[in-house]
């Protein structure tokens, strides 16, 4: 992690982290155990713990697990790497990061300013027991960017899209996703914003941009379709869903312009791989087609309990926690409008970017998310800024209000690099790409 | 691992050149997880993990990096050799730090706990029992929990924990449960029982048909379980110095005097009363009371060494996110017996849920109440109600509308476990607030 703040590179930490993760399938039972320890003793201890957990578990777990037919993974994936991150010295990347933290300190006003980036090569062995292998190095970066402007007790952020420029690859992504060109007008946009009127209040239209949209997918599309919180893993902690196993094939999810893909198969996507963490191989799956669900996320282990279809997305966070559902890259496949007829077409509204704030209930229904920066559209134009701009609905009806789908030239691919969920608890990387998109009366709010 | 980590301290000393000093963090566990659902077992392991963090410092110049250890001694030491090459050849390409800042004096400390933790599988065999005839979901968490601290001035501090944490749900149907927890160094069969059937006895009352009520203002009772969740919120980016003096603090108006809370509330980290070590990652002793909030009023904030060194103001030992590790709130007055009959008619909400700023300069906040929410009247529980948002700023939530506090306060340890066991707790009461705002 590289981060200049306020022209000070802050503490540069590098950090090299190895372990194995046993599974063991005894008797119906199921058990792991993982490791830094990679000595043969190490690796047999770890063998003989989680051995010694399937067998507990036996007779007495959710599903005989002996009964499901596990992935035998044969093969490799790879990041598709144009610039190496370790290609390009230090003393270059940080002096990068100067000159774009310089060029946010504006005015007086801006109280704060940062430019960072954060970067992992990942490894990953999968073996097993009847000898299949599949090899995977991941290289991911995540570039950071932002400035707190205030006066007063007034106090407004902007940031470079949140973490959501997330990118598979290796330095070229930064240019890829404009990352230096970014530092004036997020600089700029901070000092506006100041002096905006807080966003009023009413049903109105909202046109959301790719790096809100990403946020709405995630929480209010990818979380109810996992199959774990479907089939009741994660009541206590992350929360079920509204979604239940007869809806799949016959639910109107969306209006018929709403279709989503879990889509493994874009290189610069954050999420793209191979195989998944219980090696079952990756395909681009249609999840929502025409509005209607067709798909949950379920890998192996879970498809196998519910006897529903899913996709290869059984993921762990690292080598120190067991596989769970986890949404991958998901996204919003683009249609055929442009922005000017989205605005256009709407006579008192709102446009919307940048994800700031996000809340939603533990079945994935109710929601609210906050922007950083929003703009009024009046009578088809874009008029004044507005401050605060919050919005909330509900899952179950707000999609089936989807009006425009932006054209293919506003399709934006990020994604986010810090989803929570899981006992164990267990952050991961997740890709999320969507065009700009319509909304048709949403309850809109302001702040204070 | 006291004895292996202190001796690779003394390796990387005797690594050291001239003019060179190190701080050194070692984080450690032996968990056992065990996740149920449908009172069976669905996931049981076991995660064994140590990391070292080494900072390398030469002058104000300083790099660092994070390896896991093996376990095996000579491993290990290589492993540390290589990465003081790395870094020491690192440290000519970075610039100086002028916020540098780590402990000199020496003040080594030792906290070590023998485990008194039950056989995982007895844990286990008790918590299917509680289980059986009812929806059990939850994770069995229990093991030792490791931290150490060791730099090149001879400091060496050890924190070594045993517990248990068994963080479950009764379920109703639906989203109706009952949150639980059950967490100690020891395991008391007569302890837990006492918590199952609390929570069966809960469990009842959601099976009368749940009321909808219609957004609006309320009058109601915050268990501690739901003001962990609201001081969970402002504990990230409220009472930090960095996040006061760069204005991104969520108590920006209280810090301005431009709002107030009620002389009710008084905030403290209090490092003396939680379960966490008692250092931190540049060697500070952690100070034993930080008040942030007196009687209703902005006070200290948490300084990191960071700050400290960029502010010019003295560290109070917290860490680098300026965060609270074991965040006390002051009791009130209401007996927590009469918080009921205190509420009169309204809502009993036991747990809040995925709480985020609507408007962070305002404290505003919005997140859903989960779990077990009932309708109460003239003191007593009618009905469950079904899941509700809310978007309330904390100058009504704890300033003109709070009625008051319970007398007695509980202690909340957090169950987290993102990459570790988490050490942080809050001791909390529970709170009786008048026309709360639910949106949604």
């Amino acid at each position: 992690m590289l981060t200049v703040r306020q022209g000070i590179t802050q503490p540069v930490t590098y950090r090299d982290d190895f372990g194995v993760m046993i599974t063991v399938i005894d008797r119906g039972g199921l058990g792991y155990a993982s490791t830094s320890d990679l000595s043969t003793a190490g690796l047999r201890r770890a063998a003989e713990e989680a051995l010694a957990w399937a067998r507990r578990s036996a007779g007495r777990a959710v599903c005989d697990f002996s009964k499901i037919a596990m992935p035998r993974p044969e093969g490799s994936y790879e990041s598709r790497v144009g610039t190496p991150w370790q290609s390009v010295p230090l003393r270059e990347k940080l002096g990068m990061l100067q000159e774009e933290c310089a060029r946010l300190k504006t005015h007086e006003k801006i109280a704060d300013w940062y430019t960072g980036l954060w970067q992992a090569d990942t490894e990953t062995v999968h073996l097993t027991a009847d000898g299949s292998k599949a090899v995977q190095r991941i290289s991911q970066i995540v570039p950071m960017m932002g400035v707190t402007a205030n006066a007063g007790a007034e106090t407004q952020v902007r940031t470079f899209g949140g973490r959501g420029y997330c990118r598979q690859g290796g330095m070229e992504a930064l240019d890829a996703v404009g990352f230096r060109k970014a530092a004036p007008e997020i600089a700029s946009e901070a000092l506006a914003l100041l002096e905006a009127p807080n966003c009023p209040s009413g049903k109105m239209d909202t046109v959301l941009d790719p790096d809100q949209m990403i946020l709405q997918i995630h929480e209010s599309i990818g979380h109810p379709l996992e199959l774990d919180r479907i089939l009741g893993d994660e009541r206590n902690y992350a929360g079920t869903s509204f979604v239940t196993p007869d809806m799949i094939g016959t639910y109107r999810y969306g209006s018929k312009l709403l279709n989503i893909t879990y889509d493994p198969s874009r290189p610069e996507q954050f999420a793209s791989y191979g195989f998944d963490d219980d090696g079952d191989r990756s395909s681009r799956e249609y999840i929502i087609k025409d509005g209607i669900l067709v798909r949950t996320l379920g890998g192996t282990t879970s498809r196998a309990r519910a006897g529903l279809p899913g996709v290869a997305n059984a993921r762990a966070t690292s080598w120190n926690r067991p596989p769970i559902d986890r949404m991958a890259n998901l996204n919003l496949e683009p249609g055929a409008s442009t922005p000017a007829e989205m605005i256009s077409s709407v006579e008192r509204g709102v446009y919307m970017k940048t994800n700031r704030s996000w809340s939603i209930d533990d079945s994935r229904n109710k929601f609210q998310f906050g922007c950083e920066w929003g703009q009024m559209i009046e009578n088809g134009k874009l008029t004044h800024l507005v401050k605060n701009p919050n919005y909330r609905g509900i899952s179950a009806t707000f999609w089936r209000s989807l009006k425009m789908v932006g054209a293919p030239d506003t399709f934006t691919v990020m994604g986010t690099p810090n989803c929570g969920k899981g006992e164990p608890n267990q952050v991961i990387r997740v890709g999320h790409a969507s065009p700009v998109c319509l909304f048709t009366d949403v309850d809109v709010f302001g702040g204070e | 691992m006291q004895k292996e980590f202190y001796g690779l301290a003394d390796h990387v000393s005797s690594l050291l050149r001239d003019g060179e000093r190190y701080t050194c963090v070692y984080s450690g566990e032996v968990s056992d997880f065990v996740r149920f659902n449908k009172s069976a077992i669905r996931q049981p392991g076991r995660v064994k993990q140590d990391l070292i963090l080494l900072d390398l410092i030469h002058g104000t110049r300083h790099a660092s990096g994070i390896i896991s250890l093996t376990g095996d001694t000579g491993v290990d030491r290589e492993r540390c050799g290589e990465l003081v090459a790395r870094l020491r050849l690192q440290i000519p390409e970075l610039p100086e730090d002028p916020h540098l800042l780590y402990a000199t004096e020496v003040h080594s400390s030792e906290r070590i706990q023998e485990t008194r933790l039950p056989a995982p599988e007895k844990a286990v065999e008790a918590i299917l029992d509680a289980g059986r005839g009812r929806d059990l979901v939850g994770i069995y968490a229990s093991g030792g929990i490791y931290a150490g601290f060791a730099n090149s001035f001879g400091q060496r501090n050890w924190f070594s924990s045993y517990s248990f944490n068994f963080d479950w749900s009764f379920y109703h149907g639906g989203d109706k449960a009952v949150k639980s927890s059950y967490a100690g160094l020891e395991w008391d069969p007569a302890a837990f029982g006492a918590k199952v059937e609390s929570a069966a006895a809960q469990l009842a009352v959601l099976a009368k048909p749940a009321r909808r009520i219609p957004p609006g203002r309320y009058r109601v009772y915050l268990t501690p379980a739901a003001m962990n969740e609201i001081l969970g919120t402002v504990s990230w980016s409220g009472f930090g110095l960095k996040d006061n003096r760069t204005r991104n603090s969520s108590l920006l108006k209280l810090i301005e005097k431009e709002a107030k809370l009620s002389e009710k509330v008084s905030v403290h980290e209090n490092a003396a009363c939680g379960v966490a070590p008692d250092f931190q990652a540049q060697g500070f002793i952690k100070s034993p009371k930080v008040t942030m909030i007196e009687r209703g009023t902005y006070k200290d904030p948490l300084v990191s060494p960071r700050s400290a060194k960029e502010y010019g103001v003295p560290t109070n030992g917290a860490n680098a996110g300026e965060s609270p590790e074991s965040l006390e709130m002051d009791g009130g007055d209401i007996p927590t017996g009469k918080a009921l009959e205190k509420l009169g008619t309204g809502l009993y909400i036991s747990n809040l849920w995925y709480l985020n700023y609507s408007d962070r300069p305002a404290c505003r906040m919005t997140g859903m109440t989960r779990f077990a929410t009932m309708w109460v009247e003239n003191g007593v529980i009618q009905s469950p109600v079904d899941v509700m948002r809310f978007d309330e700023t904390l100058y009504h939530i704890f300033g003109d509308k709070l009625v008051g506090l319970t007398r007695e306060t509980e202690l909340i340890l957090d169950a987290y476990t993102y990459e570790a066991r988490s050490t942080s707790s809050m001791r909390l009461p529970g709170a009786i607030i008048d026309d709360f705002t639910l949106t949604l």
